[in-house]
């Protein structure tokens, strides 16, 4: 029989260990965060961001081509992925309970799981293997599909936090349907929306393995969209295998402009967030 | 005042288009049922040019593709058991050290947290989501690697004397299954620990007051009342979280070491099926090179598929049980 | 409840029932002269299978105020709905029978929903003012919709400021009216919604337990309101609150279960109802 003294302090143990574990938890992302801003920062310069890769032994050199080049994937990925997710989206929220509904609902979580490097072998089976060469678009597409499920869940959520009552006040007032979800339900929800669609964009933004199946990475300038082009997390893989350390430190500094760029979207999402949250919806 | 003509509502027809929006309605009802349509139809489309790519590969050598272990390709022999064997392991290895962690820091946030702290930390632990793997990987060739090579991998075989079991025995390489397990675990976490977080936040508070009026202690109540309730969402969690791991590619190739092997050993090197795909793609010259690796690739396909519908499924099973 | 609304009106009237009392007032038409302006005929709403509103006919006034009354679930927003075709919004829901507006039948081969709900404007339980819109942008949402009138400016504001001045808003925004909708209070919220609703000049307003989630004060209001509106516009109102029923309806329709009990003048329905079940109603017995 357990006392009620030694309950208690079983209790205390175990709260105690869930602090470790949020303190371990934390632990590796601060970690990787010095690294990066130790490692990486020494060797960032404006060279970095404007020139282009020197071969071993030339001292300088940047990666301008990587970072056009994950801009333009990021941007055919967002002409592919955005419009079609928030459509689905508004699929979702409007038709509820209709077996497509479920059935879509299902497989973008299903998909939203899928391994990336599926997606990678699935652009490549349909866009580069047919054509015989790697491109950029085959990349944004890859990507793009990524995005799709990511936009269609997050879109159908926020959708679904607009009030029925609002859509009955618009569809009272005499506006077709479409009107009603596109000038008041959408619009309602747009700041949320936003914010989705600004995860998923930081969610591929970094995304490797698709890539190598795709655009493959170019050692030159090229923005053309039938021709292989550079990725920054594409040159960070090439140069981290690497055997030398100017490489290694360009990697590193790579690293920090890649997740740069993932964190401000990302903070962009959580204020898009928080002035959603500031503005009562009901 | 009000008199309106008859035929008032005919007038307006015209006036308004009603006809023009009834059809707008049509065209917009049929753009969102075809953008819905995507998701099913990629669904599909994967599925097949995978298999497309695969069945040479599958034709000629059947399942030996994973049930044997000899991967030659210049003798045309492609088993890669020894890749199967490394992806269940280092997702193994991950889970183990990730669920308790993961489960922790969701029992912190929805339970114990004091409320400052609540939100930093919870970012936090998002944001580990956010982390591209290739940055991952670059962290952990080196400075994971060179801690375990250094550290952890002596003080767990002499130190501890784990040597003595063949888990843990031999020369300690720093790409190794136990180094792709540990990044594994720090990528799965942040999907563990949301998606138990929500459904430990879904446990109604008269669960909480029923045990806590019965004098339980506050672990007991969350160890009685909450986690029971909560299971099978949380069981849901780690499934995505091992989704995630086992498909995982760049972070897990840049730190395994590449062997195909079988080794008992967690501090040897390994592969993986996804790490395995990924380096030998570009240098694959033959069809049946190319063709067995894309029946690799379908093989994970159809394990993660399992693994995540296994997964919605329990998380929806809770979510479907708090809205009745 | 009662006590803070018994200020509303000077000179209450004693009447049999206990629990109701009926403003004594000069009808603006009575129920015989006037002529319909909604009459339903055999109307039966369904969700699904399950009738929510059975073989009612009624035939609503004009320029009256006619509150429909009934316990919780009896169908009475549902019958509302049927008249500005929102009942058929819902997935899996179907009307049988039919309704007339002056005239016209609703329900009638080709007439589109959208032109009845611009003629027959709606307000319901909770205010529902657009949040990412101004106040004038709510109130002109209705005007935006009428693709060919695309109306100038000037003429927008002027009906802006006559919905608001009808709905008793103007005093308290016009110095805001560019600001967002829903820093308004419940109730001018809800106001606003009436406003927003007379801005495409309906011929019929229907109101569904408009001031179920309003505070005693902003319920005095909008029942002054309403109150106000029959004198240009038809005014169904659905209530659960029989003291609101006889202070601003001049005719009010008993409904239970779906079916039409008793429709009459408020004055006689709650002073001499004829149907047992109606007094058993009125008299608190049930519901």
């Amino acid at each position: 029989m357990r006392t009620a003294r030694s309950r208690h302090l079983v209790s205390g143990a175990m709260i105690g260990l869930t602090y470790l574990a949020a303190v371990l938890a934390t632990l590796p992302l601060l970690l990787i965060l010095v690294h990066l801003l130790t490692k990486g920062a020494s060797s960032l310069s404006l060279a970095f961001f404007t020139h282009m890769p020197r071969p071993v032994g030339e001292p300088g050199g940047g990666m301008a081509n990587a970072i056009v080049g994950t801009l333009v994937l990021i941007g055919i990925a967002t002409v592919i992925g955005l419009p079609i997710g928030i459509g689905a989206g508004l699929y979702l929220a409007e038709k509820k309970s209709s077996p497509l509904a479920s059935t879509v609902r299902f497989l973008s979580d299903v998909l939203n799981g899928l391994p990336s490097i599926v997606m990678g072998i699935f652009a490549w089976e349909i866009l580069v293997r047919p054509i015989g060469h790697f491109s950029a678009l085959a990349g944004g597409v890859a990507l793009g599909s990524m995005m799709i499920p990511l936009v269609t869940r997050t879109t159908e959520e926020m959708l679904l936090v607009v009030p029925t009552s609002l859509r009955e006040a618009a569809l009272a007032l005499g506006y077709p349907r479409w009107r009603t979800s596109i000038s008041v339900v959408l619009r309602t929800a747009l700041a949320g929306i936003v914010t989705g669609a600004l995860v998923a964009v930081a969610r591929i933004a970094g995304e490797t393995a698709p890539l190598l199946f795709t655009a493959i990475g170019n050692a030159f300038w090229s923005t053309s969209l039938s021709q292989p082009i550079a990725a920054l997390p594409l040159q960070i893989f090439a140069y981290a295998n690497s055997p030398y350390d100017e490489w290694h430190q360009q990697a590193w500094a790579g690293a920090l402009v890649l997740i740069a760029i993932v964190l401000i979207i990302s903070l962009a999402a959580r204020f898009a967030t928080r002035s959603r949250f500031g503005a009562p919806v009901d | 005042m009000t008199s309106l003509p008859v035929d008032w509502l005919e007038k307006d027809r015209r006036k308004l288009r009603v006809d023009a929006s009834a059809f707008s309605d049509k065209v917009y009802e049929a753009l969102t049922a075809a953008c819905a349509l995507v998701v099913p139809a990629l669904v599909i489309a994967i599925a097949l040019s995978i298999f497309a790519a695969a069945w040479p590969a599958f034709a000629k050598l059947g399942l030996s593709i994973i049930t044997t272990s000899n991967w030659d390709v210049s003798g045309g022999h492609f088993g890669a058991a020894p890749a199967l064997f490394g992806t269940l392991v280092s997702s193994t290895v991950a889970l183990i050290i990730a669920t308790p962690l993961a489960i922790g820091v969701a029992i912190f946030l929805s339970e114990f947290s004091p409320s400052w702290l609540r939100q930093p930390v919870g970012f936090l632990v998002d944001l580990l989501a956010a982390i591209p793997s290739v940055v991952y990987g670059l962290w952990g060739i080196f400075v994971l690697i060179p801690l375990l090579r250094q550290h952890v991998m002596p003080f767990l075989r002499d130190t501890l004397h784990l040597g003595a079991t063949p888990f843990f025995s031999g020369p300690a390489y720093g790409p190794s299954m136990l180094a792709a397990g540990v990044i594994l675990a720090i990528m799965a976490l942040p999907y563990i620990s949301a998606v138990s977080r929500e459904v430990l936040m879904a446990v109604p508070r008269s669960q909480r007051e029923a045990a806590l009026a019965l004098g339980a202690t506050r672990w007991e109540m969350i160890r009685d009342a909450v986690i029971p309730y909560a299971r099978s969402g949380i069981i849901g969690g780690i499934m995505l979280g091992l989704g995630r791991a086992l498909g995982e590619t760049m972070a897990v190739t840049m730190v395994i070491g590449n062997r195909l092997e079988i080794s008992a050993s967690l501090l040897s090197p390994g592969y993986t099926m996804a790490s395995l795909i990924a380096n030998e793609f570009s240098e694959a010259t033959n069809d049946l090179h190319l063709s067995a690796l894309m029946a690799v690739g379908a093989i994970l396909f159809i394990i993660t598929l399992i693994v995540n519908a296994v997964a919605r499924w329990l998380v929806w099973s809770v979510a479907r049980r708090r809205a009745q | 409840m009662l006590q803070s609304t018994e200020v509303l009106r000077e000179k209450p009237m004693r009447i049999v029932t206990p629990t109701v009392q009926v403003r004594a007032r000069e009808p603006s038409v009575s129920q015989e002269e006037a002529p319909p302006c909604i009459v339903a005929s055999h109307l039966s709403a369904f969700f699904g299978d399950a009738a929510a509103v059975k073989d009612v006919s009624i035939s609503i006034p004009q320029n009256a105020v006619t509150a429909i009354i009934g316990p919780s679930g009896c169908g009475k927003s549902t019958l509302l709905r049927c008249f500005n075709r929102m009942h058929e919004t819902v997935p899996g829901t179907r009307v049988e029978g039919s309704v007339e507006i002056l005239g016209s039948s609703i329900y009638g081969d080709g007439t589109s929903p959208i032109a009845v709900r611009r003629h027959v404007g709606m307000v319901f339980q909770r205010p529902t003012p657009f949040p990412t819109m101004s106040i004038r942008a709510n109130v002109a949402a209705g005007l935006r919709v009428d693709s060919k009138s695309h109306a100038t400016r000037g003429a927008t504001s002027e009906i802006v400021e006559e919905a608001l001045q009808r709905a008793g808003l103007w005093a308290e925004v016009k110095d805001q009216l560019d600001e967002s909708a829903m820093a308004l209070s419940g109730g001018q919220q809800q106001r606003l919604c009436i406003a927003r609703a007379l801005a495409t000049r309906p011929r019929v307003i229907l109101l569904d337990e408009p001031t179920a989630s309003l505070d005693p004060l902003s319920t005095q209001k909008v029942e002054e309101l309403v109150y106000d509106l029959r004198q240009t516009v038809t005014v169904v109102i659905v209530t659960h609150n029989m003291q609101q029923a006889a202070r601003v309806s001049d005719g009010t329709a008993f409904l239970l279960m779906g079916e039409l009990v008793e429709f009459a003048s408020t004055r006689e329905l709650f002073t001499a109802p004829k149907d047992p079940r109606t007094e058993s109603y009125i008299t608190g017995r049930f519901g």
